[in-house]
């Protein structure tokens, strides 16, 4: 573990842990349901869209667009006093689904982020086990 | 679906009987909770003149299930409904208290609610983060630090803007805080009675996750409230006669906010208009609505949503102080989570300010003529509503 680390930590549950483990690896890990034939975030092992267990994962390819942020002046929590002010993010992956982030490497300013812009995903390593999908400038 | 033509036949068919406060509010350190829901359960049986020997159907929500507050209020009931989607349930535990009376599950139904969100900041009591590591939330958005209501919020509110302009939203955001604050300066329980705002002291209250100002953001306090409800031919008899549940809706679209199909549209867009068919009114009918304002922009998006104007024109809506006092739009004339009260989950106090308004018991903020209301909650990261329409003749 990161020295210090004390903000929340994901523990993998058994339909995430394949993700967790991906992430660990370097790859951003989608379900994707072979009858509707798209992926969806979060993982689960039955498809949100049409209740079937004909799933799979594929490999997302890490780019993204914003879908929103916000720039976070006061800490929810007390692991992230010392990151503010930093930004939450939801952005829409090149394969469709949404997933909720944070954008890094960006200036945390109204002005010098905007919603539609293109990132790329990076993970950062907070534990043996746990590496967090961030999102940044592509 | 919800059958409309079975829900029409209910329409009216239970009342509300008794509403109240706890008699501690605002700020409680040496009370907790279950007192609070106790006291305002006590007070709201007084207020419709029901002994609480009569309660036989008891419904409540935040942290506590319905046999934690029957117990310590010395209730056994026979009907039991412990919902619990956030600050929305206690108004969705009135479409459920009329049906299971409707039903003959019960006949006298009791909602309670209480919380110490302020007090438990100092005692350490409170649960501030949220963050249970079985739940998605725990994976998926709290480790990046979306953890509580106001970052969920304003992210949604930063899409708004996104897709309807910033500065035009921002001036809405601002004259929705501005005039709940007037409301809140009519009406001594609540926190900010004796201090008024200004636009300027709002548009330079300090950042707390931009694009919310401290002042976008509801209070954190101490209360409690509860609410009595029976058959519309029992209302009759008791003290102050019956307010009719005339349309009620509930529901939800998703609960973690990245799961939001969209972040400028409630589930209010379904249970406003559901709400209001079964009433057999529309939106002009209304003389007042009470809409759950968690935040500035919650007001925006469900006014919205609710149908009272299209997407994106909310800021015109509420444009130069319109729902103000005066205004020609009352809104939250209790003065709001915003500037009243918002001990966690304020869901019920709409349906208190509601019932008080029709039964003309406002004082200096009563509106003329008030015949027909709207209380609106929302709960969870903008996940669940409820809505009801509340009418006196
Ligand atoms: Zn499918």
């Amino acid at each position: 573990m990161a020295d210090g680390y004390n903000k929340p930590i994901p523990i993998p549950q058994p339909e995430s842990d394949y993700y967790w483990e991906g992430a660990k690896a370097g790859e951003l890990r989608l379900r994707h349901c072979d009858d509707c034939n798209q992926a969806y975030f979060y993982p689960r092992n039955i498809c949100p869209e049409c209740g079937n267990n004909n799933t799979s994962w594929i490999v997302a390819s890490g780019k993204a667009k914003v879908h929103t942020f916000a720039i976070v002046h006061r800490p929810p929590h007390p692991g992230f006093m010392d990151d503010l002010p930093y930004v939450p993010a939801i952005v829409e992956l090149e394969e469709g689904p949404r997933m909720a982030t944070q954008l890094i490497n960006v200036t945390p300013e109204p002005e010098a982020i905007s919603i539609d812009m293109q990132v790329k995903v990076v993970f950062e390593s907070i534990t043996d086990e746990i590496s967090l999908p961030k999102f940044e400038p592509a | 679906m919800p059958v409309m033509d079975r829900l029409k036949a209910i329409s009216g068919s239970a009342a509300i009987v008794g509403v109240a406060e706890s008699d501690r509010f605002g700020r409680t350190p040496d009370r907790g909770p279950m007192e609070l829901h106790a006291e305002a359960g006590r007070n709201a049986l007084a207020d419709a003149g029901i002994d609480k020997s009569e309660v036989d159907g008891v419904f409540t929500s935040g942290g506590y299930s319905t046999y934690d507050i029957a117990e310590y209020m010395g209730i056994a009931p026979h009907f039991t409904d412990s919902t619990s989607v956030g600050g929305s349930s206690f108004v969705i535990h009135i479409a459920h208290a009329m049906a299971a009376i409707e039903a003959g599950y019960c006949e006298v139904a009791l909602i309670t609610y209480g919380q110490t969100g302020r007090s438990d900041r100092a005692r350490g009591a409170l649960n501030l983060y949220g963050v249970t590591p079985g739940l998605p939330n725990a994976q998926y958005e709290a480790p990046f630090g979306i953890i509580g209501p106001p970052i969920a919020y304003s992210m949604a509110a930063n899409r708004y803007m996104h897709q309807y302009g910033e500065d035009r939203t921002r001036e809405a955001m601002a004259n929705v805080a501005v005039s709940t604050r007037k409301w809140a300066n009519m009406n001594e329980k609540a926190h900010f009675y004796d201090t008024p705002m200004t636009f300027d002291e709002y548009h330079d209250s300090r950042w707390i996750s931009w694009p919310f100002h401290l002042l976008d953001c509801c209070l954190v306090t101490d209360g409690g409230a509860a609410v009595v409800i029976t058959s519309a031919e029992r209302a009759k008899s008791t003290r102050k006669g019956g307010v009719a549940i005339l349309g009620a809706a509930e529901g939800h679209d998703h609960a973690i906010l990245h799961q939001m199909p969209d972040l400028t549209r409630t589930w209010g867009r379904n249970t406003g208009p559901q709400a209001l068919e079964m009433a057999g009114v529309t939106h002009s009918d209304l003389d007042m609505a009470m809409i759950y304002d968690s935040f500035t922009y919650t007001v925006l998006v469900t006014l919205e949503s609710l149908g009272f104007c299209g997407p994106g024109e909310s800021p015109d809506f509420v444009a130069n102080q319109r729902t103000a006092p005066g205004g020609d739009f009352a809104l939250n004339t209790n003065g709001g989570g915003l500037s009243y009260a918002h001990p966690g989950s304020y869901g019920i106090f709409t349906v208190l300010e509601a019932v008080r308004q029709l039964r003309g018991e406002t004082g200096e903020r009563q509106l003329d003529d008030c015949k027909l209301a709207m209380a609106h909650g929302t709960g969870g990261l903008l996940s669940s509503t409820g809505t009801v329409v509340l009418g006196r003749e």
